[in-house]
């Protein structure tokens, strides 16, 4: 039956595991915004060769599963000489991952801010980089939110997946309880607790964000 | 006027969206200091000319000549690049029907923006230019505020002094008065008058017929992406040829006019 012992003895242990997948996911998570934020740009530059470029890194990321992409960075990148860690394999392949759909969002986002608005920069002289930068970013970075919260949930629990290379996260945590203790059902229930605590926190924090920036 | 020397020289100008013809040649010289409004009918090219002129829009034919200036094509007659464009695309000012104020800039902000990014004026001296422009639209009460809390009729003229904010050759102003409340039409039409008074070039097409019929130097009219008829106020209003703008002068309300 449910053995309530095998739970108040994982509880403490697991809060190592909630920490690095806290760190984890910022880490990515900030990465990911920055790879993001700079591709979504890049595809909105006008020049051609850099918009095929992003258009061909989304499609990519879009087109296969995470888990093989965190399966190319771990086992690939070394082929070409590049050794990183089990954990920043793991960070990068998540970076990588919601940078790409992150691009997205901020494309998006900008591409929905009125025509008047380019039309009207543009009237007074600017060139599309600075459009793009004094006009139509500022006016995109609320709407954006919403979606990009919904990026970094995603992040967040796909960083279990990282428990696939050794990176002792939450789940990996669990399940090194679970290998001695063989109790599966209570430790992924506690397990899906603490994620959902975690995500409980990351979605008050963008509501508050949300409420923070201006609407004019 | 018609001693003043040409300043925008638009010839054969043509524009076509697909199948349908949206300028089917326009010619029209418009002199330094003249103020030229062209009316017609909704559908008859007037905003698309406007546009078609600094090259919001590219024409598919013709040559727009504003000073020393080809419109769209570099000293050595090759297509403009980005950069080139951007420089003779402000030599135009370009008034909007719909304001297009940037929503998250106060009204200096929105005034001192193009000083400052685009004319690379220090904070201080852009700021300097767009209260004087302000100050002259008779907005200096409302500096800080941004354009949410300001009436329509305020808006647009913000809209006016940003425009005059880098100091153009030539003022473009498609329907300005058309998105305001009838009671906030007079103040901008206030202003634009003032600007033809101190002798800005400018070019506008609208619907208020006492504009055009009062401030105007000159009246277009067009009619199916071509210039009809044109000429004084008073002949074009009091005197038409052309049956279609006879029709269109009788279709307005006759205290428009």
């Amino acid at each position: 039956m449910f053995d309530w012992s095998v739970v108040a003895y994982a509880a403490p242990l697991l809060a190592h595991g909630v920490v690095m997948t806290l760190q984890i996911s910022i880490v990515a998570g900030i990465l990911g915004l920055t790879i993001g934020l700079l591709a979504g740009l890049a595809s909105l530059s006008g020049i051609r060769v850099v918009e095929l470029l992003v258009r061909g890194y989304v499609d990519f990321i879009r087109g296969t599963p995470l888990l093989i992409q965190i399966f190319l960075v771990f086992f690939a990148l070394p082929v070409v000489g590049l050794r990183l860690s089990e954990y920043w394999a793991g960070v990068v392949a998540l970076a990588l991952n919601s940078g790409a759909y992150i691009a997205e969002v901020v494309r998006g986002s900008v591409g929905s801010v009125e025509k008047g608005q380019s039309e009207a920069a543009l009237s007074i002289g600017m060139v599309r980089r600075q459009v793009l930068w004094w006009v139509l970013m500022p006016q995109a970075w609320r709407p954006m939110v919403p979606s990009l919260t919904n990026d970094l949930i995603t992040l967040t629990k796909n960083s279990s997946l990282l428990s696939v290379i050794s990176v002792y996260e939450l789940t990996r945590a669990g399940q090194a309880i679970i290998s001695t203790h063989f109790a599966p059902f209570e430790i992924y229930l506690l397990l899906a607790l603490y994620y959902y605590l975690l995500i409980a926190v990351l979605t008050w924090v963008s509501r508050r964000l949300e409420r923070s920036l201006p609407t004019w | 006027m018609v001693t003043a020397p040409v300043l925008l020289s638009v010839r054969n100008l043509t524009k076509q969206y697909g199948d349908r013809i949206v300028l089917g040649g326009i010619d029209i010289d418009v002199h330094q200091g003249e103020t030229v409004t062209i009316i017609g009918a909704s559908g008859s090219g007037k905003t698309t000319l406007l546009r078609c002129l600094n090259w919001l829009e590219r024409p598919e034919h013709g040559d727009v000549h504003l000073g020393g200036e080809n419109i769209g094509h570099a000293k050595d007659g090759r297509a403009a690049n980005e950069g080139e464009l951007a420089r003779q695309r402000r030599l135009f000012g370009f008034v909007f029907q719909r304001f297009n104020l940037f929503p998250h800039l106060t009204a200096t902000e929105n005034v001192a923006l193009g000083p400052r990014r685009v004319l690379g004026m220090s904070r201080g001296e852009a700021e300097a230019r767009a209260i004087k422009q302000l100050t002259r639209v008779r907005l200096a009460e409302h500096l800080n505020k941004r354009p949410s809390q300001l009436s329509g009729g305020q808006q647009q003229r913000v809209a006016i002094a940003r425009a005059l904010a880098m100091e153009p050759s030539i003022i473009l102003f498609d329907e300005p008065t058309s998105a305001l409340d009838p009671e906030l039409v007079q103040e901008v039409l206030d202003a634009m008058r003032g600007l033809a008074a101190e002798g800005m070039t400018m070019v506008v097409v609208t619907h208020e017929m006492r504009f055009a019929r009062g401030v105007a130097d000159r009246v277009v009219f067009m009619a199916d992406g071509k210039i009809v008829e044109e000429g004084p106020p008073d002949v074009v209003f009091n005197a038409p040829r052309d049956p279609r703008l006879q029709r269109f002068l009788r279709h307005l309300e006759p205290s428009l006019t």
